[in-house]
């Protein structure tokens, strides 16, 4: 599997057939973000719409997928139905290794199936399977149906959507192995637009290893440093729900669609709370010792003599600010009640938060009535928000469809865009400032681990625009080529430069480590270069007002060193953009064997 | 002779550690099927994860069926496996029980040899080499705590 090519799988929905392509541009673009937006490239058209039947989804992992603790994401790459651009989302679970053992650097699925279907994967496997009988069931429903259809428990990843996908939904997500997922920018619309119910990978194959014994010496200490060491005790204790307190206590918490930043209410949704009173168990990405993934559960009295169902629902940081304190959920269990339905859904749990905070903000106003929302959304009322979760998810009216798509959309016909809580989709759960305002606002993914603006508030008092640019092209640059590898951004503390230059040589890919800082600018101008080819204008990024209202432990926002920072940011991801040698996109094809 | 056991298995987070390692430390493949445990997922009405090995039968009903004496009885329960004389005809894999060999895409067989290299790979110390005697105790009390 040390190869200098790309070993490709690409999956052709309208023939029911696929075909191993062997795809050069190794050395240039190392894997995972970059051979993403080669194939991208390759295969997709940056002038069609996302829901043309042609374009591609990508999914594509990196040189040390599998062969190094925490090597354990892939990045799904597709043209996203909410900005009808090119993006990436991210995902663990089993996804990683099962591409690494069905001997893929990359699966791509491009048509559609003429009925509902599931593509079914492996070293020696290709199926597109009639699921039309899957069409309209819940994430779980398919889920289950999935693990029953097809072989391999425990040594496979199965992705799917739910009704959110099939609708069209722009925050419609891909859920990968119950509880990871591709989140963000409706990977699940774009598998949906295929008529894709699901895509199932069998990890069915060995590789040699390297006879040196270099590499099992530097496993056992990268090993010994991601379990040994306190470097990824946050991931492991609380998880990432750690900064609930954390951040209330900075005044940087959204409550309720950011009117304020902090809340005594902190108590019943922090992350102590959630370990006391919820967690049942942790579980782990394939590859990954840490063990991130924390599942609490929901219980629910079906009768009133005392018969009760329970659910495990996965919980986290982000899920927890967007259904919890930025609709003023206050209580634990009502909050994994809420994120449970969303599961059902299909719906990115993020997205589909903030949007109802807005929507409730938007009926407070009067800008929207019961009539559309169709339930009295309240903050801190669970109940509306568990069936409005489900109205979302369906597309059950008008509005529920429009907010759907984005809730800029919703705003463009109701009105209440001052207060819409986006920053190029809907805001992750970081009020820190005018950096990470404008990080996620022109971010590559509009997400908060683009690159680290949250931590540069907390670090910098000084309103130093270009400098803080500057950090941001560094950070992302860095963090290109990690997602390249492709690491989970947890372990980004671990994985020095120097230790991924040593993982790279110990199996055989030493050149990529040589040239670490050539293909990460490279990758990183490649992306955004994408992105512009798809309509990507920095320069018209917006913030809105609610955002300039902020108020946070370091004071107001400061409106004048947002808008400097937001066109600078611009002009930086311009300036990139429009330098340097032409992409390798064309290039580097290999003889077909 | 120590046999590989899994007395903690409810502690068990899915990574695949344990397999990986045995793949890289005894067998040099990445991989998280050849390897002497491999572990699966286990929906319904538990919960969680399993693990597949060896559990050491004494005698061994894999070695039994090995018509070659590739697999033949180790002291103390499992086998002793000289790959040279396999002619991967899968019968030990059709004659194990519980599904602890795996056979690869050529017939050739994986099972614990219970050498305990996985062991230190385990975040959560899921697994023990343990004498003999403590194993069948363990095996039978899974999710208990082991006597250490």
């Amino acid at each position: 599997m040390i190869r200098d090519h790309f070993r490709v799988l690409v999956a052709d929905l309208d023939a029911g057939k696929g075909k191993i392509e062997l795809v050069g541009g190794r050395e240039e673009v190392a894997g995972g973000s970059g051979l993403a937006a080669l194939l991208f490239n390759r295969y997709g058209a940056p002038e069609r719409p996302w829901n043309d039947p042609p374009q591609p989804i990508v999914f594509a992992i990196g040189p040390l997928t599998g062969y190094f603790p925490l090597m354990s994401k892939t990045v799904c790459a597709f043209k996203s139905p909410y900005h009808d651009q090119y993006t990436e989302s991210h995902a663990g679970g089993r996804s990683a290794l099962a591409l690494r053992f069905a001997d893929l650097d990359a699966l791509v699925i491009t048509g559609r199936a003429p009925r509902p279907s599931c593509l079914s994967v492996g070293s020696r496997r290709f199926e597109v399977s009639d699921v039309e009988f899957m069409w309209g069931l819940d994430v779980h429903a398919a889920g289950k149906l999935l693990r029953r259809m097809f072989p391999g428990s425990g040594h496979r990843s199965i992705f799917r959507i739910g009704p959110a996908g099939e609708n069209g939904a722009a925050m419609a997500c891909v859920n990968a192995d119950t509880y990871r997922h591709f989140g963000r920018l409706g990977g699940g619309a774009a598998m949906g637009a295929k008529n894709l119910k699901g895509v199932v990978i069998l990890g069915d194959r060995a590789s040699q290893l390297p006879e040196t014994k270099d590499y099992p010496k530097l496993f056992k200490e990268v090993y010994r440093k991601v379990t040994s060491t306190d470097m990824m005790s946050k991931y492991h204790n609380l998880g990432t729900a750690a900064n609930l307190q954390v951040l209330n206590e900075l005044k940087s918490l959204p409550w309720r669609n950011l009117k304020e930043t902090a809340d005594p209410g902190i108590e019943g949704v922090s992350g102590e709370r959630f370990a006391a009173d919820t967690l049942l168990r942790n579980v782990a990405c394939a590859g990954c010792p840490v063990g991130c993934i924390h599942i609490g559960f929901v219980r629910e009295k079906f009768l009133a003599e005392n018969r009760y169902l329970y659910r495990q629902v996965a919980y986290d940081y982000e899920p927890i600010y967007s259904t919890g304190t930025m609709l003023g959920v206050t209580d634990c269990f009502q909050v994994l009640a809420l994120m449970d339905v969303t599961e059902k859904a299909g719906l990115d749990v993020m997205s589909a938060g903030v949007a109802l905070a807005w929507a409730t903000e938007a009926l407070e106003r009067g800008l929207v009535s019961e009539r559309e929302t169709m339930v009295p959304l309240r903050f801190g009322d669970p109940g509306p928000y568990q069936q409005a979760l489900g109205f979302l998810g369906k597309g059950a009216n008008d509005f529920y469809r429009l907010l759907a798509r984005g809730t800029l959309r919703a705003a463009e016909r109701y009105g209440g865009a001052d207060f819409a809580c986006v920053l190029g989709q809907e805001m992750a759960g970081y009020a820190t400032g005018e950096v990470f305002f404008a990080s996620q606002a022109l971010g590559f993914r509009h997400s908060h681990l683009d690159t680290g603006g949250y931590s540069y508030d907390q670090q910098h008092r000084e309103k130093d625009a270009a400098g803080a640019v500057d950090f941001l092209m560094r950070d992302e640059e860095a963090r290109v080529f990690l997602t390249s590898m492709v690491a989970c951004l947890f372990a980004r503390g671990v994985y020095t430069d120097d230790l991924l230059a040593d993982c790279l040589r110990s199996v055989g890919y030493a050149a990529l480590g040589e040239r670490m800082g050539e293909i990460s600018r490279g990758v990183q101008r490649l992306r955004w270069r994408t992105r512009m080819a798809t309509g990507f204008d920095p320069s018209a990024v917006a913030i809105p007002e609610r955002f300039r209202k902020v108020v946070n432990w370091k004071g107001p926002i400061d409106a004048a060193y947002l808008d400097a920072l937001r066109r600078e940011y611009a002009r930086r991801i311009r300036e990139l953009a429009g330098e340097g040698p032409p992409a390798p996109a064309a290039s580097g094809d290999l003889p077909q064997g | 002779m120590k046999v590989l056991t899994t007395p903690r298995m409810e502690r068990c987070i899915g990574c695949h550690s344990c397999s990986l390692a045995c793949a890289r430390l005894v067998h040099r493949r990445l991989s998280w099927d050849t390897a002497g445990i491999r572990i699966v997922s286990s929906g319904g009405l538990s919960t969680g994860f399993e693990a597949r090995l060896c559990l050491a039968c004494d005698p061994a009903p894999c070695a039994a069926a090995c018509p070659t004496g590739a697999f033949s009885n180790r002291r103390g329960g499992g086998v002793v496996v000289k790959k040279n004389l396999c002619i991967r005809c899968g019968q030990c894999a059709a004659a194990c029980p519980v599904d602890a060999i795996h056979l690869d895409a050529s017939g050739e067989p994986f099972v614990c040899i219970h050498c305990g290299r996985c062991v230190s790979f385990c975040p959560h110390d899921c697994l023990e080499l343990a004498g003999a005697a403590e194993s069948k105790a363990g095996a039978g009390r899974e999710g208990e705590e082991a006597v250490r």
